[in-house]
């Protein structure tokens, strides 16, 4: 057997990626749904992927809003969901620091979890020059950036057309829980999220929907105790 | 439906758009100026998305129909939902039992 000549790099991000996209199409179908459903206009509904580009908050934004959250509510737990952004900055930093304003630019706005996973098991395992590494970033955050628009997209059109008896507003908690399962991969997480979830039932009373920041808090400061038994 | 108007969600919209990509950009372009990440900081990053999805998920499923109750259609589905997403961690087997689940309940009650 032969080695194969190793692939360009931005095509080995798209084929890495490729697997987790099946997983993205249903998510961004129900963002895109649930945004038409809130009472975003459709030219609204259509942006709000390509402008915030990030799913679960998305989801979180259009759920509070259709709810009538008070703005600032929406804005923070939007901000506070993409906080996990700023782990993956500082884990990229030694790498995109070095290229052009331009480049980490791009590479900022094409930050997901999807597109992390997969270039830091890159990064970590093939040693290859910055341009190389750029390269196989932007090929798996194009890849799922292209994904996300087309798939929110379809579900918009389809969106006002959803009869109300089918409970598809259910797919939001439900995208929801499929992530959570995801994210709790050991004691601390474990305890951020059950401490998160009683709160949450706990202090859902409060006026503006502040139950869940406050909820989030507790859930956060319960792991961080809870992990360094 | 909302009642926040059309301006109110495009500033909506707007802020967050910029808060997310500047949190995305932060390190990135601190690069230099910031040498280490502090370790509390991180270790508060680190269970940020298990406390905040689990408190989205919360009053959804246990105060489905407004009041706080375990027997609602919404609760037992997503129960399913979770076992489902639990052992196969499968985002479209997770929708698909959860949603098949609920239309079940609704069909039989």
């Amino acid at each position: 057997m032969s080695p194969r000549p190793p692939a360009r790099p931005s095509i080995a991000g798209i084929v890495d990626i490729a697997p987790i996209l099946i997983g993205v199409v249903p998510f961004g179908i129900i963002a895109g749904i649930a945004a038409v459903e809130a009472g975003l206009g459709t030219f609204q509904a259509y942006a709000v992927s390509p402008l915030v580009f990030a799913g679960a908050a998305q989801l979180a934004m259009t759920d509070l809003i259709s709810r009538d959250a008070a703005a600032i509510v929406v804005v923070a737990t939007a901000l506070v969901i993409n906080s996990r952004f700023a782990m993956y900055s500082a884990s990229l930093a030694p790498t995109f620091g070095r290229v052009g304003a331009m480049r980490k630019a791009v590479a900022a706005y094409l930050l997901t979890d999807q597109a992390f996973a997969v270039s830091v098991v890159r990064f970590d395992r093939v040693d290859e020059p910055i341009s190389a590494r750029y390269a196989y970033y932007l090929g798996a955050g194009m890849a799922l950036w292209v994904t996300w628009l087309v798939s929110s997209a379809v579900g918009v059109v389809v969106g006002a057309g959803v009869p109300a008896e089918w409970s598809l507003d259910f797919a939001i908690p439900l995208v929801f829980i499929a992530l959570l399962f995801a994210a709790v991969n050991d004691r601390g997480t474990g305890i951020a999220a059950v401490a998160g979830f009683v709160a949450a039932v706990a202090f859902a009373g409060l006026p503006l929907n502040l139950g869940l920041l406050v909820a989030s808090g507790v859930g956060i400061a319960a792991g961080v105790v809870g992990q360094r038994r | 439906m909302t009642t926040h108007s059309t301006a109110t969600i495009w500033l909506l919209i707007g802020v967050t758009a910029a808060g997310t990509w500047l949190i995305r950009i932060s390190f990135i372009a601190l690069l230099g100026r910031v040498s280490v990440f502090p370790d509390l900081a991180m270790r508060v990053l680190r269970m940020i998305p298990a406390a905040v999805l689990a408190a989205l998920i919360g009053p959804s499923l246990t105060q489905a129909e407004g009041a706080f109750d375990l027997g609602t259609e919404r609760f037992l589905a997503g129960l399913l939902a979770g076992l489902v997403a639990w052992r196969t961690r499968n985002v479209l087997a997770t929708i698909g039992v959860g949603m098949g689940g609920l239309w079940l309940l609704q069909a039989v009650g």
